[in-house]
């Protein structure tokens, strides 16, 4: 029986894209299966917001497909991949422990590069198709990195600065005004220590607003390329470092850190990568209800955080059933509204019917975050090779004491 | 008994902790060696310490990771030391053994936020000043965090005091201690010199191992390094989470070697700390300033140590309640219990599947380690037990994975029970280590010539004598297993929720009133037990003290009560303590 399964599986997994059409008669069968399967969901857990969520898609999942999903919630995802590959090492090749994982760019790029996740999975999922592919490039390359359909975009993020308008009426809109600014205001800023996401997010800004090209940014970094490349960014961190808080000595140790010095009034600028935090953390009483979201005007990064099943997974069918789900017009509507969650839909409204349309259409926006015409320009992510160099670069210069 | 059949006693705790121990260290020595097949790496060499020796920060790191574990080490010793001379016999003592359940049943990581709400820029102490200086911003200094670790030090020097201090105090329920007190004091000796003298050598053998276990934890903290150490660069341990958690898996590599010079670090402190102890020992007499100055430093203490800890549960809980705290306000708004509506739903299951856990875990240490006790004394083996403290966690649990994944027993209740028990028979071990070998051989001499077994002997005699101990060391191995995330996690895979997983998932939001709450809800269950194992023994004497039997007998329970009266052994309040061989 369990064989069974696993060839069907297999059939349909290796489905070429010609034959996507299949894909939804191949559901029908993999929704049996799942019938009654129990899905170990492992993500970052240190979200109530996101954690009601996942409980809310739990309970539907339950209802309407016979399937449970089991919340894992961990503190670091690395902490799952670690597991993943103890399995691999272990030779536990079938029944994993985990069979759903919320991941993205870097942990993506390694997972899936020694084997650890399960597909293609994308060609399964007949709500795939509602996706914005050709709008939203980055739900088809992850961090410069073809997913190949070993990952379903689930949100998109997009990096965005916080500021407390009753004490920074207008904050510095580019890299030039933020070193002019923290000239004039020492002490008042500061960003996460790389390699914490966001505080290398921030050099990613720095790095696109100091190279010659930004284009090489797409293309793999060369060691003998990188230093010349990169001159200008430490130039520029160097003469911005004694000005910041703590004259960068040290470092809040991720964004939760920052917006929480924010909010002390320590500093006077915060940042994330989702263009809605700011409001549900003052919807929270984490921020100001004066705090506001700003971009640089040269624009930032976007990226897209996406759902994988590893490759032993036990469950495998249900964590089919449970992504399609995640990326039904209902699910996606549900995660953007702010008093949930607040991540944008990784969905083409254009392809939806009119009544799923509406669900988006009725969602109203807090008052920190911009409307979606407002991000713009968008940057998109280096290959990740440079963002390995930037921190080393970082952690050579900055981090030796 | 025969010699070969009680070396066998400490066969089921030495499987118990070296098995995984074992398989954890060979899951940190191949990859720091260059082997992790998985990931392509199948030959083995010196490629991962050239990395280690190249990363950036690292002698800094090492640095840094020594002065916070070996100063904060020093500096809750000193303040234990201090507190119990000065205390000793004092209503102070009283009130500090009512109080060590609830400081002791504040989570590490806990304790460091609690800490940092205290003394930040933006805590309590700056704003109680910012009237007075006129701040209506937080100054820009680094008073958490600092570059040097100080405030990191101070932290868990001030966590880890009451540990040794109940340590000190439980050893310090023996009999005749009082009356060699009062002959030294009537020899003229201050209190505090006299105390020094008489009790400190006669309690170091129980004090040794706890204070290892902490400098092997202060070398190895991460939740408090991450609140309150420096960022660039972290300490060592920090650094090792950093590389374990890299996207870039070949980084592992990298972290198994820093692990191993963690792991080395913690050899060597403990080589330094044997040597300072060797130069010590020879000290007969204390110099009247010594004393004097300790006496200073302990009186205060006294006070301050249970007053930090009590602020700090204080704020915690204010901040769970806080709509919303803002510098400079003193008090938070409020209340808003949305982190408690989050949190309380937690009280159900999870706290029973967290209480279970370490109850199963502690029927099967415990006994395990008594058993290990009564074995004769092998040095060289049973400082094998407690190797599991030395270790950095994280490295750690690769290999422990591994192990429970090809025995079968990963995600099942066997498996997390034993995991577990890595780390809770240790602290058992070291917490009856000293109460063991300072019990008084002739007691048992005494039960055997009445015709005793040795379980009989175990049972009536050796264990209601030691019941207090037994019962401290009961409550802090309860409370190890609660405060168990990463293991609990890996042993688990995420089959069963316990406040832990729950908690530390929450405190990576980093939302104060979350951490709060979860703070709060994480020390709930070790306040109960450590409270009951602390309290309830001194509540039943004191029910019984209207009657009171002879010392002795009153410790020795109704069995040996009748022992002590047909023995003709005189188990004397006031004999010497037996020599025990070093």
């Amino acid at each position: 029986m369990r064989l069974t399964r696993r060839t069907l599986l297999a059939a349909t997994g290796s489905l070429g894209l010609a034959r996507v059409a299949r894909a939804a008669e191949g559901f029908a069968a993999i929704r049996q299966w799942a019938r009654g399967q129990r899905v170990y969901f492992n993500h970052w857990g240190g979200s109530p917001q996101i954690n009601d969520y996942i409980a809310w898609a739990g309970t539907e999942l339950l209802r309407r497909f016979g399937v449970e999903l089991v919340s894992v919630k961990v503190t670091d995802i690395a902490e799952t991949v670690g597991r993943v590959l103890a399995e691999k090492t272990a030779g536990r090749n079938e029944g994993g422990s985990v069979d759903l994982v919320w991941i993205n760019g870097e942990n993506f790029a390694a997972t899936k590069r020694h084997g650890l996740l399960y597909g293609p999975i994308t060609p399964l999922l007949p709500n795939f198709a509602l996706v914005d592919t050709v709008g939203k490039p980055t739900t088809l390359v992850d961090f410069t990195v073809p997913t190949e359909g070993f990952e379903a975009p689930w949100g998109m993020a997009h990096f965005v600065l916080f500021h407390d308008a009753a004490r920074l009426r207008e904050p510095p809109r580019s890299l030039a005004a933020l070193l002019g600014w923290a000239r004039g205001n020492p002490g008042r800023s500061t960003f996460p220590a790389p390699p914490d996401f966001v505080g290398t997010t921030f050099l990613k800004h720095v790095l696109y607003a100091t190279i010659d090209d930004p284009r090489r940014l797409a293309r793999p970094a060369e060691p003998e390329v990188f230093e010349a490349a990169t001159a200008g960014s430490w130039t520029f961190l160097e003469a911005l470092r004694p000005h910041l808080w703590r004259a960068g000595r040290t470092f809040p140790a991720n964004k939760e850190a920052l917006h929480q010095l924010l909010d002390d009034g320590e500093v006077d600028l915060s940042m994330a990568f989702n263009p809605a935090e700011a409001s549900s953390l003052i919807l929270a009483g984490r921020l100001p209800p004066t705090t506001r979201t700003y971009l640089f005007e040269t624009g930032t990064i976007a990226n897209t955080h996406f759902l994988a099943v590893p490759f032993n997974a036990t469950a495998a069918e249900g964590a089919l059933v449970a992504i399609d789900f995640l990326l039904s017009p209902e699910a996606q509507a549900r995660k953007q509204d702010e008093r949930i969650w607040g991540d944008p839909t990784v969905l083409d409204l254009d392809r939806l019917e009119p009544e799923d349309r509406a669900r988006f259409e009725r969602l109203e926006r807090g008052p920190a975050t911009l409307p979606p015409e407002a991000l713009r320009p968008v940057l998109p992510e280096p290959h990740p090779s440079w963002t390995e160099l930037l921190e080393a670069g970082w952690a050579r210069r900055f981090a030796r004491g | 008994m025969r010699p070969g059949a009680g070396r066998l006693l400490l066969l089921p705790a030495l499987l118990l902790v070296l098995v995984p121990t074992g398989a954890g260290l060979l899951g940190t020595l191949l990859p720091a060696f260059g082997l992790l097949p998985t990931l392509g790496h199948a030959e083995l060499g010196l490629g991962p310490w050239r990395e280690l020796l190249a990363s950036s920060g690292l002698g800094r790191a090492v640095l840094l990771t020594l002065a916070s574990g070996v100063g904060s080490t020093l500096l809750a010793l000193l303040l234990a030391v201090a507190i119990a001379a000065t205390q000793h016999g004092r209503p102070g003592e009283r009130r500090l053994r009512g109080l060590l359940p609830i400081l002791l049943a504040v989570p590490h990581a806990a304790a460091a936020v609690g800490f940092a709400f205290l003394v930040a820029p933006s805590g309590l102490l700056v704003r109680l000043l910012a009237p007075l200086l006129g701040l209506d911003r937080p100054p820009d200094l680094a008073t958490v965090q600092d570059p040097w670790a100080v405030a990191l030090a101070l932290a868990l020097a001030l966590r880890e005091a009451p540990f040794l201090l109940l340590v000190v105090l439980v050893a310090a329920d023996r009999p005749g201690l009082d009356h060699r007190l009062a002959a030294a004091r009537s020899l003229g000796r201050p209190p505090v010199a006299a105390w020094l003298e008489v009790a400190l050598p006669e309690l170091w053998s129980s004090l040794r191992l706890p204070v290892l276990a902490v400098l092997a934890y202060g070398l190895s903290a991460i939740e408090a390094a991450l609140v309150l150490g420096p960022t660039a660069p972290p300490t060592l341990a920090v650094l090792v989470l950093r590389w374990t958690s890299d996207p870039d898996l070949d980084r592992r590599l990298l972290a198994s070697a820093g692990a191993l010079l963690l792991l080395a670090l913690g050899l060597l402190s403990i080589l330094a700390g044997r040597l300072l102890e060797a130069l010590l020992a020879g000290i007969r007499r204390v110099p009247l300033r010594l004393a004097a100055a300790l006496e200073a430093i302990g009186r205060p203490a006294a006070v301050l140590v249970p007053a930090v800890a009590l602020v700090e549960l204080a704020l915690l809980l204010a901040w769970s309640v806080a709509s919303s705290w803002r510098f400079p306000a003193l008090l938070p708004s409020g209340p808003d219990f949305a982190a408690w509506r989050a949190a309380l739903p937690l009280l159900g299951e999870v706290t029973s599947t967290t209480a279970l856990l370490a109850a199963a875990t502690l029927a099967l240490a415990l006994p395990a380690t008594i058993a290990a006790l009564e074995a004769p004394r092998s040095r060289a083996t049973a400082s094998l037990l407690w190797l599991p403290l030395l270790l950095p966690q994280l490295a750690f649990v690769f290999g422990l994975q591994l192990l429970l994944i090809g025995t079968g027993l990963a995600e099942r209740p066997t498996g997390l029970v034993l995991a577990h028990t890595v780390w809770v028979l240790p602290y058992l071990w070291l917490m009856l280590h000293g109460s063991w070998e300072r019990f008084d051989e002739r007691q048992r001499a005494a039960a055997r010539c009445l015709g005793a077994g040795p379980l009989g002997t175990l049972a009536r005699v050796v264990l209601p004598a030691l019941a207090r101990p037994v019962l401290a060391a009961a409550a802090i191995g309860f409370s190890v297993s609660v405060a168990q995330y990463l293991v609990t996690l890996a042993a688990g895979g995420g089959r069963f929720r316990t406040l832990a997983t729950e908690a530390m998932a929450l405190v990576a939001g980093g939302d104060r009133r979350r951490i709060g709450a979860a703070a709060l809800l994480l020390a709930l269950l070790p306040l109960l037990v450590t409270a009951l194992a602390l309290w309830l023994p001194a509540m039943l004497e004191r029910g019984r003290a209207s009657s009171r039997p002879p010392a002795q007998a009153q410790l020795l329970g109704r069995g040996a009560n009748r022992l002590s009266m047909s023995s003709s052994v005189k188990l004397s309040p006031a004999a010497p303590p037996p020599s025990t061989p070093s």
